[in-house]
């Protein structure tokens, strides 16, 4: 049993999705958590959800990295519970400081909502080891800030730890410019921390999680983390 | 007390925002402009202080909130209002 919750923020907007792609996929039922409250209860996984929590005041994410139900999601964190930051959680991740690094402003200065390639760079984490490193994946995008920036030594730690999870390619897998949505830096689209149980990503695998929606190719994202939990209990 | 904060991008972080400034000044038929990097302005008004304390938490809230150091630098001046 994967027992997970979602953290709603105002403004998140993708917390029902993502409840409805866990719960279709593990058919388990999501607890959702107000943002306002003290403690998440005891789960297998939380998921910060997409959306603009506090309006995007300040900067993504700012404000909801000191909201008062993020100090338990950090040392929930910090003791191993599991973490999916998805979009604006992505954003929420880096904010708090469980990931490195900051999501800026579009280099193109456009809000971009579309489907992108990615190449698996790692599926050795909690939330991709059911698909293989250099599988390419289509998962939709829709954000103004996910021009993923650090500096060069935090960008050299992260690819010689494996850290760099997804990266935006074309179809054939091949990681160029041209294919690089946002101006991310090596083209890095998801990111996680020491152990592979905090992801965070730009992409929404809860938009493409079934067949009925266009494609199914998010969906190995929650089995993966089922699996992980189920490995881990074994 | 009143605290006037700004909040730069560090040089070398692509300012897309700034050259888009760049660009509409250029449109406008602004001439000369070499370059433009936009940030933030933060009033904050503080209660009764001493100016070190006033130094130490703002300080403390750039840190740990008004700024994102990764890509931020910040700076400030503490006025008396009266």
């Amino acid at each position: 049993m994967l027992r997970a919750s979602v953290i709603v923020f105002p403004g998140s907007n993708c917390d029902r999705d993502i409840k409805v792609a866990l719960e279709g996929v593990t058919g388990f039922p999501v607890a959702m958590v107000w943002h306002g409250d003290q403690s998440v209860p005891a789960c297998d996984l939380i998921v910060l959800p997409g959306g603009f929590s506090y309006g995007d005041y300040l900067r993504c994410g700012a404000m909801a990295a000191h909201s008062p139900i993020m100090r338990d999601v950090i040392a929930k964190a910090k003791a191993g519970t599991p973490v999916l930051g998805i979009c604006n959680g992505f954003q929420v991740l880096c904010e708090s400081g469980l990931l490195p690094g900051v999501l800026m402003r579009n280099a193109s200065l456009k809000f971009i909502c579309r489907d992108v390639w990615l190449r698996i760079e790692n599926d050795t984490t909690f939330f991709t080891k059911c698909y293989r490193t250099d599988q390419v994946i289509r998962l939709p995008v829709a954000h103004a800030e996910g021009n993923y920036f650090a500096d060069a030594a935090t960008l050299d730690r992260l690819e010689e730890e494996g850290r760099v999870v997804l990266r935006y390619c074309d179809e054939a897998g091949e990681v160029t410019d041209a294919a690089n949505p946002n101006g991310a830096q090596r083209n890095i689209a998801g990111i996680c921390d020491e152990t592979g149980r905090i992801l965070g990503l730009m992409p929404h695998p809860e938009r493409l999680f079934e067949l009925a929606l266009g494609g199914a190719d998010g969906r190995r994202v929650i089995e993966s983390a089922l699996l992980s939990v189920l490995e881990a209990a074994a | 007390m009143k605290a006037r904060i700004r909040i730069t991008l560090k040089t070398g972080v692509l300012d897309p925002q700034g050259k888009a400034i760049q660009h509409a000044l250029s449109a406008l038929g602004i001439a000369g402009v070499e370059d433009v990097r936009q940030g933030k302005y933060i009033e904050v008004k503080l209660g009764d202080t001493s100016e070190a304390k006033a130094r130490e938490t703002v300080e403390r809230m750039c840190k740990d909130l008004l700024a994102n150091t990764v890509i931020e630098n910040y700076a400030y001046e503490l006025v008396d209002q009266s």
